[in-house]
């Protein structure tokens, strides 16, 4: 017994060091572009060449990118509004509706994550044409809500399935309506999941190119104007400061988000006796369902 | 017998179905309207246009199985597919073996740091993919931080080419950008195990390995399966990665398509693969569900 301990905690030092590694490597890349960002050199190439707040400057001032970032802005304001109330309503009506159709659309809403994003943009592409306003921001605000979804639904989900039945049932038998349960009583206790599934659906729209490249009009988003850049070698320290700022706003937004969802679940679960703890881990279970 | 908003908030007291008639039908509106119009009628609009002659309009014109016999027919689309499925298994393949030992460790070792973990292995996850992609350019690339950093230190003398444009820079890219999707869901079925089976197992004198490969693996199959499927899944459509680090050596499928979508303008050729590619997933997904069900899915 002590001896399979003793191996354990070995293995665990071992794996330890692994995991270590495996964030490192994680982060390394992506954090090349703060680095470079700062580097007085049009090339992303060591040794670095001095510190220098040039490229930063030459984010201000340019009107393309102001309007790529309005663009942004708005749209993913938008697709995140309405992702979140789909999120919310398909999911309530999962949990609480007891018809087969909301578990049928539960389940289509989830869909989007095993449909690879060239897909998604094609298929909404023909449709906008069809029904006529063609590639838009209205166009690109339709694909991001169908990219948010999953993540939206299943973070609602988790949320309103960790709140203990027996208030849902308390309220309506104290004669509270559908929609007074719903509103008075279940939405106020999602609050923080609400909040957290709006930043990430936010985030999902935010930082998506694969869809919007095929739905854009004349209006790029932020991800296609730097796309876009990307063909000119001059550019390249003009798109890693661009995508420092990014990488820093997206750090922000999605470390809020994810502690507000495990506050939220966690204040959910602590009354709640062990087989109750099961939603949480769908949920972190399915969260990853999604594509970026 | 909709019944007006207004009402439903009334403060007398509805007769039941009334009230609830109205209430189901304002929550299954948006995602009613989502789900049936934006995903399931646009992707059936795939399928018909896949069925379509090109004449340049927006629907086409004729039925036609044509399109569908050019991308069985013609070798080029049979080598562009089994290379994205080669290049999408291998991503799969490297993303899981790796992120296993992180989700066993985050399961069974992580103590108190499990939480700081499982927020760092997540946070890159909601990061912009155009930047994490874009990040490996500038790694491999010949004036890149790779060359420069191996000259620099003296390994070698010359930068060289090899890095960037080839298909293994795309695997490497790939994996990268889609490696913190796999952990959670193995992360997730370890964590589910009752610790009685661990005890049982260790109870009845299994040694660490093989409780860990009678009683661990099997168990925690389900999470890998999610987790090769969401690899899987976007990996095998991708045209961003080989458009950006792959070359013409690693054209992928997606990129096919974007291509039938853009400059070659053939929508309905487009589609067909587009369709082509949804039969790939499907089959995919059988498999999966079925290995899962062998494996008695907890999920």
């Amino acid at each position: 017994m002590s001896a399979a301990r003793i191996d354990a905690k070995q293995s665990g030092r071992w794996l330890g060091a692994y995991v270590l590694v495996y964030v490192i490597f994680l982060y390394l890349p992506v954090s090349l572009i703060p680095l470079f960002s700062f580097n007085d050199s049009i090339q992303a190439a060591f040794p670095l060449q001095g510190f220098t707040f040039e490229w930063y400057a030459t984010l201000s001032g340019n009107s393309a990118l102001s309007g790529a970032l309005a663009n942004s802005l708005v749209i993913g304001a938008i697709a995140a509004t309405g992702a979140t109330l789909c999120g919310i309503t398909v999911s309530y009506m999962d949990l609480f509706g007891r018809s087969p159709l909301a578990a049928t659309i539960s389940a289509i809403a989830r869909l989007p994550i095993l449909i690879p994003g060239v897909i998604v943009g094609i298929s909404l592409l023909i449709l906008v044409n069809l029904i006529g306003f063609g590639p838009s921001r209205t166009a690109i605000v339709l694909g991001h809500i169908l990219v948010a979804l999953p993540t939206t639904v299943v973070i609602m989900k988790s949320r309103f399935a960790a709140i203990p039945k027996t208030i849902h049932e308390a309220a309506l038998d104290l004669g509270a309506s559908d929609w007074t349960t719903f509103r008075r009583v279940m939405l106020p206790l999602s609050l923080p999941a609400i909040v957290s599934a709006f930043m990430l659906a936010f985030l999902t729209s935010f930082d998506e190119f694969i869809v919007a490249f095929f739905l854009a009009g004349t209006e790029p988003t932020l991800p296609l104007y730097i796309w876009s850049q990307l063909r000119f070698p001059k550019s390249l320290p003009t798109v890693m400061a661009l995508g420092t700022a990014i990488l820093a706003v997206s750090f922000v937004i999605a470390a809020i988000a994810e502690i507000l969802r495990h506050r939220g679940l966690a204040a959910a679960q602590r009354p709640v006796p062990a087989n109750l703890s099961k939603p949480e881990e769908t949920e972190r279970g399915e969260l990853q369902w999604h594509s970026t | 017998m909709a019944t007006p908003m207004s009402t439903i908030v009334a403060r007398q007291p509805l007769p039941e179905s009334r009230s609830s008639t109205g209430f189901r039908l304002a929550m299954l509106l948006p995602g009613g309207l989502v789900t049936f119009f934006l995903i399931l009628f646009a992707l059936g609009l795939v399928v018909f246009l896949a069925l379509r002659g090109n004449d340049g309009s927006l629907l086409g014109a004729g039925f036609t199985f044509a399109n569908f016999i050019t991308v069985a027919s013609d070798p080029l689309y049979w080598t562009v597919t089994l290379r994205s499925l080669a290049i999408a298994g291998l991503v799969t393949l490297a993303t899981v073996v790796t992120a296993y030992p992180v989700a066993y460790y985050l399961a069974f070792h992580a103590g108190r740091r499990r939480g700081l973990l499982l927020f760092l292995v997540t946070l890159p996850f909601w990061t912009s993919y155009l930047l994490r992609v874009f990040a490996w350019k500038i790694v491999l690339a010949y004036n890149g931080v790779l060359n420069s950093a191996l000259i620099e230190s003296g390994i070698w003398s010359e930068p060289t080419l090899a890095f960037l444009n080839t298909p293994a820079a795309v695997i490497v890219t790939l994996a990268h950008a889609y490696a913190p999707f796999a952990i959670l869901p193995i992360y997730v079925a370890l964590d589910t195990i009752p610790k009685s089976l661990l005890e049982a197992a260790s109870d009845l004198g299994a040694r660490p390995f093989t409780s860990f490969r009678r009683v661990v693996l099997p168990n925690s199959m389900p999470g890998v399966l999610a987790a090769a499927l969401v690899v899987f899944v976007p990996t095998v459509g991708d045209y961003v990665t080989p458009a950006l680090v792959g070359g013409p050596a690693s054209t992928m499928i997606g990129s096919l398509i974007q291509a039938q979508f853009g400059k070659a303008n053939d929508w309905p050729f487009g589609a067909a693969l587009a369709v082509a590619v949804m039969l790939v997933i499907l089959a995919v997904v059988l498999v999966v569900r079925s290995a899962d069900r062998r494996f008695g899915s907890r999920t």
